[in-house]
């Protein structure tokens, strides 16, 4: 059950990830970052992390993606880009090379720390009845005890953020008038 | 004899590793800057899932913290990202990345 739980969900992220980086229409990409999304969900709920799966699918399935839409079809980018046409000639090949090199590189690290991870000692985290809401309750009184500073920061910088953005993308209103010159 | 094999915490890793190599190359092969940005999303995403399989392997929750926090610095970064690409769009039309260099002084 578990290795279909994770044949799944590594199909669903892997299909998803290479439908955003070959999909020539904007619109066709976004949707298969949900489905990544989604994939990586299934997977923070097979890992025992709930809360998270639950903000994964709440914050990046339903705001960041949506907003990503938003900005496609506002800007009217969402006719299909022709991918045939490279300015850089060397850039594809190169880019192929140096990410397979990146991720050789680090799965050769995770198989040379395997044996480190296999301490069949430490299991998953509890699951059962008792536990049901375990996970929530340990991500609350962490962030709420120890990490409560940096708590309070990402407050500041959504705040700072927001601002920022619709400063940003504020239409002017007319030309000379809306724009303040700074000194 | 299939069904008794249980994924390992190798597994998940190997997977984020996939995952980020495959962000990594939308990022330099793509030219429109919004799914340059849907690249980026990939890779912090590997970088998650990675947290989240390593503090379930060790039982630290300090992990999943951190996931949480990079959720929200994430949003923020896409929601000023998304801001500058509108500001950029709306006056020059093209969608491409190489025609962006009005950030010259």
């Amino acid at each position: 059950m578990a290795l279909f739980v994770f044949v799944c969900s590594a199909a669903m992220i892997l299909v998803g990830a290479l439908g955003v980086v070959t999909r020539s229409n904007p619109v066709h990409a976004a949707l298969s970052l949900v489905l990544t999304l989604f994939g990586v969900a299934v997977t923070f709920v097979a890992l025992q992390a709930h809360f998270l799966a639950a903000v994964q699918v709440i914050v990046y399935a339903g705001a960041i993606v949506v907003l990503f839409l938003f900005v496609i079809m506002l800007l009217g980018v969402d006719r299909a880009e022709n991918l045939r046409i490279e300015p850089l000639r060397v850039q594809r090949p190169l880019a192929f090379v140096v990410s397979t090199g990146v991720a050789a590189v680090v799965i050769a690290a995770i198989v040379r720390a395997r044996d480190s991870l296999a301490d069949p000692s430490r299991g998953l985290a509890p699951t059962g009845a008792d536990a049901h809401d375990a996970n929530v309750r340990e991500i609350a009184r962490e962030i709420f005890s120890s990490n409560t500073f940096a708590f309070e920061l990402t407050s500041v910088l959504l705040l700072v953020a927001v601002v920022g953005t619709v400063l940003l993308a504020r239409r002017q209103r007319s030309p000379g008038a809306g724009h303040p010159v700074r000194p | 004899m299939i069904a008794a094999v249980v994924p390992t915490t190798t597994w998940y890793l190997v997977l984020a590793a996939v995952l980020f190599g495959i962000g990594t190359l939308g990022v330099m092969v793509r030219r429109n800057p919004l799914v340059m940005f849907m690249s980026i999303e990939l890779m912090l995403n590997a970088v998650n899932l990675s947290f989240v399989a390593l503090a379930s392997r060790l039982g630290d929750i300090n992990g999943q913290v951190v996931v949480f926090f990079v959720l929200v610095v994430a949003a923020a970064e896409v929601v000023v990202g998304l801001g500058i690409i509108v500001s950029i769009m709306r006056r020059r039309a093209s969608v491409t990345a190489d025609d962006l260099a009005d950030l010259r002084g």
